[in-house]
């Protein structure tokens, strides 16, 4: 019920300005040259203080990504970018000494401040627990990446106590270097595909999650990613292992400032889960969409991978995808372990001019797997937004099964929504179903809200969100009510 | 407050596109309800009936051509039905809608804080509005179980009126329009319904009953029934009116305005 009201307020401050987040932050930065070629990456490399055997895998999948081509079998258009038309590694200038709050530039945290992220609360900086009572709630441990270094990170103290690592993943390289090594591309190899090629060879930063056998993380985790240096690529890599019986939660939320020019941003993420782990990976993506008329926004093109390697482990994805002018994820489980599940939940709302071409893969390997995909769409505006999703079954998966829900909400009579599912089943005993439907929002039911005295946006957000619910049940609370504000902001104006 | 201060229907033309065609429904109709009367109006299938009641809640298909709605000294056509609601105009549905994935209490919480904020009065926090709504469904016999339920999804006939009456309750109108509530619903449920409306029954409350049978009109007590055809009242009367027409039928009084 608070999360609805909350809405309504996020919509009323809203109403004069389209994205509350465009604003840049004006920090000295340190840049390096426009442009892509192996002395970039030696450069970053360089700058990072990173080891030989990092410096050849970068450079073994930059030699990869010049003999790909961009994919082209996405439902969206774009220009072609041109990559040598960009910075690769942009970073906040640091002061020297301890990473604690009085240390932080006040213009980031002021930045954060806008953004509403938790991060000014001195108590989470200092890494104190939210105090027992009616309030009291799980605490979230925050790992801040700005542009491409993370400027803080809290909490560090309780995870190693679990015996939890939970850092940026250039820290990791230097400190846990050889847990980076044994498990860096090898969810999602170097040359897997033209976005993760380039991603391996230039990424900047991300975080490094590592839970150990038998752990139960003790916080949920959460990374906020924002891009703010004008012209710099984003790219993002995170690393997230779960040993034999350890289980994580992990929060991944992102805003973007305003600005003219289209952005490229390509992550990658790699998720590891060994005998009876399990890994709940959450996103709410508001990169900048564009403005109204389709000029500007994020590219999003993310490669996002989770490996049941043990037996009845599990990955859960699940995406709330509101912003970017282009977003190109799939999500995607190999079930490799007996008896392992893969989940994607997901929320997709594209508005205005975005196109969003967004699924799942769920490879099943193993016998017993099992995975579940709950995907919604909400086109409104002159959008366009495709599912495609893949579940294939290997002959080894014997009794294995799959439940394919999609479902497209339509706002209005000039957008798009597709549903692509690929289905390749190779053993007789496996089971597949997918159900999909597509609906527009009715005017009984838009009438019905409104004679009880809705506003026509509050109707809507209504509607919308109860159509989402299957998904938004899915998101950790802090998560949910977010996800909730930003359905609604994004669907502002589209009804009508 | 004088008569003409309540509602006042004028000579009121609505048509509705029918695939490209105009069609005409309502066709000069007059009525006039005074603060604190509760009105029924009979009248057979398409005599436009419904189509009152959306036109007065405001429904965007239909077309006002001609005449006027005065509402508590406004023009209430020219108000949208959000603000229609808040000024205090309430249509119990015909066929409540399903509102699916939406939760009932939240629906309900969200609707009655909408209209109180309009109506310049403090929001109910989640706690005031329980006892609100846990008192209401006590009254009508509704299980508590039925605010975790989607709005109307799966609610039997019986249910989705109940809820309408919930509905109704919740947001407090001065004025109830009741689409053909009793359809469908058997002798306790009826009973609830019109307990629910006779309870709400003041001086700041009136009732427009449309219906097509007298019983509901036993539980209700009219204090005025129009006779409506062909898109206009053709005939007003006393409580006596429903009973002749149960008896007889319309059939005289259609012969009487042709």
């Amino acid at each position: 019920m608070p999360a609805v009201t909350e809405t309504r307020e996020a919509v009323e401050t809203l109403s004069q300005s389209t994205y509350k987040w465009g604003f840049e932050t004006d920090i000295e930065m340190e840049i390096a040259p426009k442009g892509l070629s192996e002395d970039t990456i030696r450069f970053i490399s360089a700058r990072k203080g990173e080891p030989e055997w990092l410096l050849e895998w970068r450079l073994k999948a930059y030699r990869a990504w010049c003999e790909m081509e961009p994919p082209l079998w996405a439902k969206p258009h774009h220009p072609p970018i041109d990559f040598q038309d960009a910075h690769y590694f942009a970073e906040p200038k640091k002061k020297p000494g301890p990473k604690s709050l009085e240390e932080v530039d006040p213009e980031l945290l002021r930045t954060y401040e806008k953004l509403g992220i938790p991060l000014h609360e001195q108590a989470l900086l200092a890494g104190v627990e939210v105090p027992e009572g009616e309030e009291a709630r799980m605490p979230v441990a925050v790992d801040a990446v700005f542009d491409s270094v993370s400027v803080v990170t809290t909490f560090r103290k309780t995870l190693e106590e679990a015996g939890v690592i939970f850092c940026p993943i250039s820290d990791a390289v230097k400190e846990h270097p050889e847990l980076v090594q044994r498990y860096l591309g090898s969810v999602v190899p170097a040359g897997d595909n033209f976005y993760a090629a380039l991603n391996s060879a230039v990424f900047t930063d991300g975080s490094f999650v590592y839970v150990p056998k038998g752990v139960r993380c003790p916080m949920e985790l959460s990374t906020y990613f924002r891009i703010n240096a004008r012209n710099t690529g984003q790219f993002e890599r995170t690393l997230i292992i779960c040993e034999d019986g350890a289980s994580v939660s992990y929060l991944e939320g992102c805003t973007a400032p305003q600005r003219d020019e289209n952005q490229l941003h390509a992550a990658v993420v790699e998720l590891v889960a060994t005998d009876d782990a399990s890994i709940k990976y959450s996103t709410v993506q508001n990169w900048y969409p564009g403005d109204a008329e389709g000029n500007g926004g994020i590219y999003n093109f993310v490669t996002k991978r989770g490996a049941c390697r043990g037996a009845r482990s599990k990955i859960s994805w699940t995406q709330v995808e509101t912003g970017s002018a282009i977003t190109w994820k799939y999500p995607s489980c190999i079930l490799a372990g007996e008896g392992s599940v893969g989940e994607f939940y997901s929320v997709a709302v594209t508005n205005n001019h975005q196109q969003a071409d967004t699924g799942t893969k769920m490879i099943h390997l193993a016998p017993n797997t099992r995975s579940t995909i709950i995907a919604k769409t909400i086109s409104a505006g002159r959008s366009d937004s495709t599912y495609r999703g893949l579940v294939r079954m290997m002959p080894k998966a014997r009794g294995a099964r799959n439940f394919t829900q999609c479902d497209s909400l339509l706002i209005g009579d000039q957008c798009g929504a597709h549903t692509v599912p690929y289905i390749e089943n190779r053993n007789m005993t496996a089971r597949i179903e997918h159900e999909a439907t597509t609906s527009k929002i009715s005017e009984d039911q838009l009438f019905y809200c409104r004679s009880r005295g809705l506003s026509e946006e509050d109707a809507v957000g209504l509607i919308v969100n109860g159509f989402c619910k299957d998904v938004l049940k899915e998101l950790p609370m802090e998560f949910a009510v977010e996800a909730q504000k930003l359905l609604q902001i994004s669907l502002e104006g589209s009804v009508g | 407050m004088t008569m003409t201060d309540f509602l006042t229907v004028t000579n009121l033309r609505a048509r509705i596109d029918d695939n490209g065609t105009p069609k005409e429904i309502l066709r000069g109709l007059d009525l006039e309800i005074p603060p604190g009367e509760v009105h029924a109006i009979m009248g057979p299938n398409g005599s436009g009936k419904s189509t009152l009641s959306y036109v007065l809640s405001g429904r965007e298909e239909y077309e006002v051509t001609e005449g006027s709605v005065r509402f508590k000294g406004q023009d209430l056509l020219a108000l949208e039905p959000d603000e229609r609601a808040a000024l205090g105009v309430f249509l119990a549905f015909q066929a409540p809608v399903e509102l699916p994935g939406v939760n009932n209490a939240n629906f309900l919480r969200t609707a009655v804080n909408a209209v109180r904020r309009a109506r310049g009065e403090a929001e109910l926090d989640a706690v005031g509005f329980l006892k609100a709504v846990r008192a209401e469904t006590k009254r009508l016999h509704m299980s508590d179980e039925m605010l975790k339920r989607q709005v109307n999804v799966g609610f039997s006939g019986g249910e989705k009126k109940r809820n309408e009456v919930l509905q109704m309750r919740m947001l407090a109108p001065s004025l109830a329009i009741l689409d053909e509530t009793d359809s469908g619903l058997d002798i306790d449920a009826l009973r609830i319904v019109a307990d629910g409306v006779n309870s709400l029954r003041g001086p700041d409350f009136s009732a427009l009953v449309i219906t097509h049978h007298q019983r509901l009109l036993d539980y209700i007590h009219p204090d005025r029934v129009h006779v409506m055809a062909q898109g206009r009242i053709i005939h007003s009367g006393g409580p006596e009116v429903a009973h002749e027409l149960e008896a007889k039928g319309y059939a005289r009084y259609l012969q009487a305005a042709a």
